[in-house]
């Protein structure tokens, strides 16, 4: 091979001249993340065996991680990794296997939404999601602030303070319903 | 320089090969140390001093055949040593060895690093509970219950870092420490009393975290045969192995920047990247040298040390720093 089959190949992994590839490259990048992220929520959906199924949420959530980390927010994409892969789906596969023995399939009575009448409810649901989604033009905002994590603190702590102590609510709410639910001790 | 998919490609290969290396060659430190703790020679056949030794462990792990249980979750069982390698290696992307050698700078690579760590945790859970073994599940039940425990101290000394020098990126952590060893975060400054204190649960924590005894209770080989990879023979260990060393070395590359000023000279001479290796490696060396001295603690003993002891500490800590923080 001569030097300059070798820029040649450099040129094409790096868009210099082949700007087409490294747009493509990107797209194909970003179907890969959007696969992960449906094959991952699809597992845990339907997967019969639980500790599949987290691995199956904690693969979607990777995937919606990277798609952050891909719109240019790495500081997000980094926090959902933090929070929801490695504490939410921990906390969730902790929980399964300290208290559902293995093999246990225990799929309840199912509602008047499942069969034909929830495949109708997901297509209309699709649907509608389709065209708003076509149909709206997407004005791009300007870019704030560069994702730097002190503006980030400072806006959540001022402007957005509201909307931080609502969620630190819910968290509280979550943490007094799981009370009330173990309040009865295992003998029951 | 933008940052490329070239690059990028060769920024991974370094780091995969530097994982590799230093996982083949701490074995065999560990065991030559482990020997010489032991007054007993520990492998010396293979090579000059047995430095043949590791090359031939990785030939015998990659030939042999993987053997997957009957009763075995057979794609997690598969899965689970691929995740414990793959954050590692992508942690060692965004270390900073000296001011130039960095494969990917960012502005948030403390939490990256916390971030990737944490997905170890996961890996291990997979791995115990799709061999479909008791001891497994045990096993796996406690490392991740450790992970948890010991993450919070370990953050939270973070956190109190991170607000003292203002940055979370790795290097302008080590530019701030610059100038020699009265310029370390190790060392207590007006604003910043405790940072000793700091230090010792970091590296307390930094233990815990990697699974090294005295805290290798997800391993007990005396209880828990071998833990989480019982049931994993062939390269599914090696990768086991694999990435515990690399996460210890990124343990002691994290340590290093900091708290120990990163590629800085102590005496503030000839910067570089000789100063980053000598210090993870005495890191290292004494992790090793703990891990043969100190008898395992029990699983009770290890989580109070932490909910009892670490995380009040490191909470008065960060409490007290960012109290002088405002005074001063």
């Amino acid at each position: 091979m001569n030097p300059s089959d070798t820029t040649t190949i450099i040129g094409f992994f790096t868009g210099d001249g082949f700007a087409g590839y490294a747009d493509a490259a990107a797209g194909v990048v970003f179907l890969i993340m959007l696969a992960t992220t449906l094959v991952g929520g699809i597992i845990a959906c339907t997967a019969e065996r639980l500790v599949r199924a987290v691995a199956g949420l904690a693969l979607s959530f990777i995937g919606v991680a990277a798609i952050y980390y891909f719109l240019n927010s790495p500081f997000v994409a980094m926090m959902q990794l933090l929070i929801y892969v490695g504490a939410v789906c921990v906390t969730i596969a902790f929980a399964i296997m300290l208290a559902a023995p293995e093999d246990t399939k225990k799929i309840g009575p199912s509602g008047p939404l499942s069969g034909p009448l929830g495949l109708v409810t997901a297509g209309l649901v699709t649907m509608g999601m389709t065209g708003l989604a076509v149909n709206t033009t997407f004005s791009v905002l300007p870019k704030e602030n560069m994702g730097s994590v002190k503006l980030i603190g400072i806006e959540l702590l001022t402007t957005y303070s509201m909307v931080f102590e609502l969620v630190s609510i819910v968290l509280l709410i979550a943490i007094i319903g799981s009370l009330v639910i173990a309040r009865h001790g295992r003998s029951k | 320089m933008s940052l490329t998919i070239l690059n990028a490609v060769i920024a991974v290969v370094i780091a995969i090969a530097f994982a590799a290396l230093n996982a083949a060659y701490l074995v065999w430190a560990e065991r030559r140390g482990a020997g010489r703790i032991q007054r007993r020679p520990g492998p010396n056949v293979n090579g000059p001093l047995g430095l043949l030794q590791p090359p031939a462990d990785g030939l015998k792990l990659m030939t042999k055949q993987l053997i997957i249980p009957g009763g075995a979750d057979k794609a997690l069982f598969m899965v689970a040593p691929v995740l414990a390698m793959a954050p590692a290696i992508m942690s060692f992307v965004t270390i900073p060895f000296s001011e130039n050698i960095v494969a990917r700078s960012m502005n948030i690579g403390v939490l990256m690093i916390f971030a990737f760590a944490s997905l170890g945790a996961m890996s291990i859970l997979l791995a115990g509970w799709g061999s479909r073994n008791k001891y497994g599940v045990m096993a796996a039940v406690r490392a991740v219950s450790q992970n948890i425990s010991y993450e919070i101290p370990m953050l939270i000394t973070v956190i109190t870092i991170v607000m003292m020098t203002g940055t979370m990126d790795l290097k302008e952590l080590v530019a701030g420490q610059s100038g020699g060893i009265w310029n370390w975060n190790l060392v207590p400054s007006l604003s910043s009393p405790l940072m000793p204190v700091a230090f010792l649960i970091f590296f307390i924590c930094t233990l815990a975290e990697t699974n090294r005894a005295p805290f290798d209770l997800g391993e007990a080989e005396s209880e828990l045969v071998a833990g989480f990879h019982t049931e994993y023979g062939s390269m599914g260990f090696g990768l086991f192995f694999m990435g515990e060393y690399a996460n210890i070395v990124i343990g002691a590359s994290l340590i290093t920047i900091l708290f120990l000023g990163g590629w800085g000279c102590p005496l503030g001479l000839f910067p570089g990247v000789w100063w980053f290796l000598l210090k993870i490696y005495l890191l290292i060396f004494s992790f090793i040298w703990i891990r043969w001295t100190f008898p395992r603690t029990t699983i009770y003993g290890l989580l109070n040390l932490s909910w009892k002891i670490l995380i009040p500490i490191s909470l008065f800590n960060l409490l007290f720093t960012a109290g002088l923080l405002k005074v001063f």
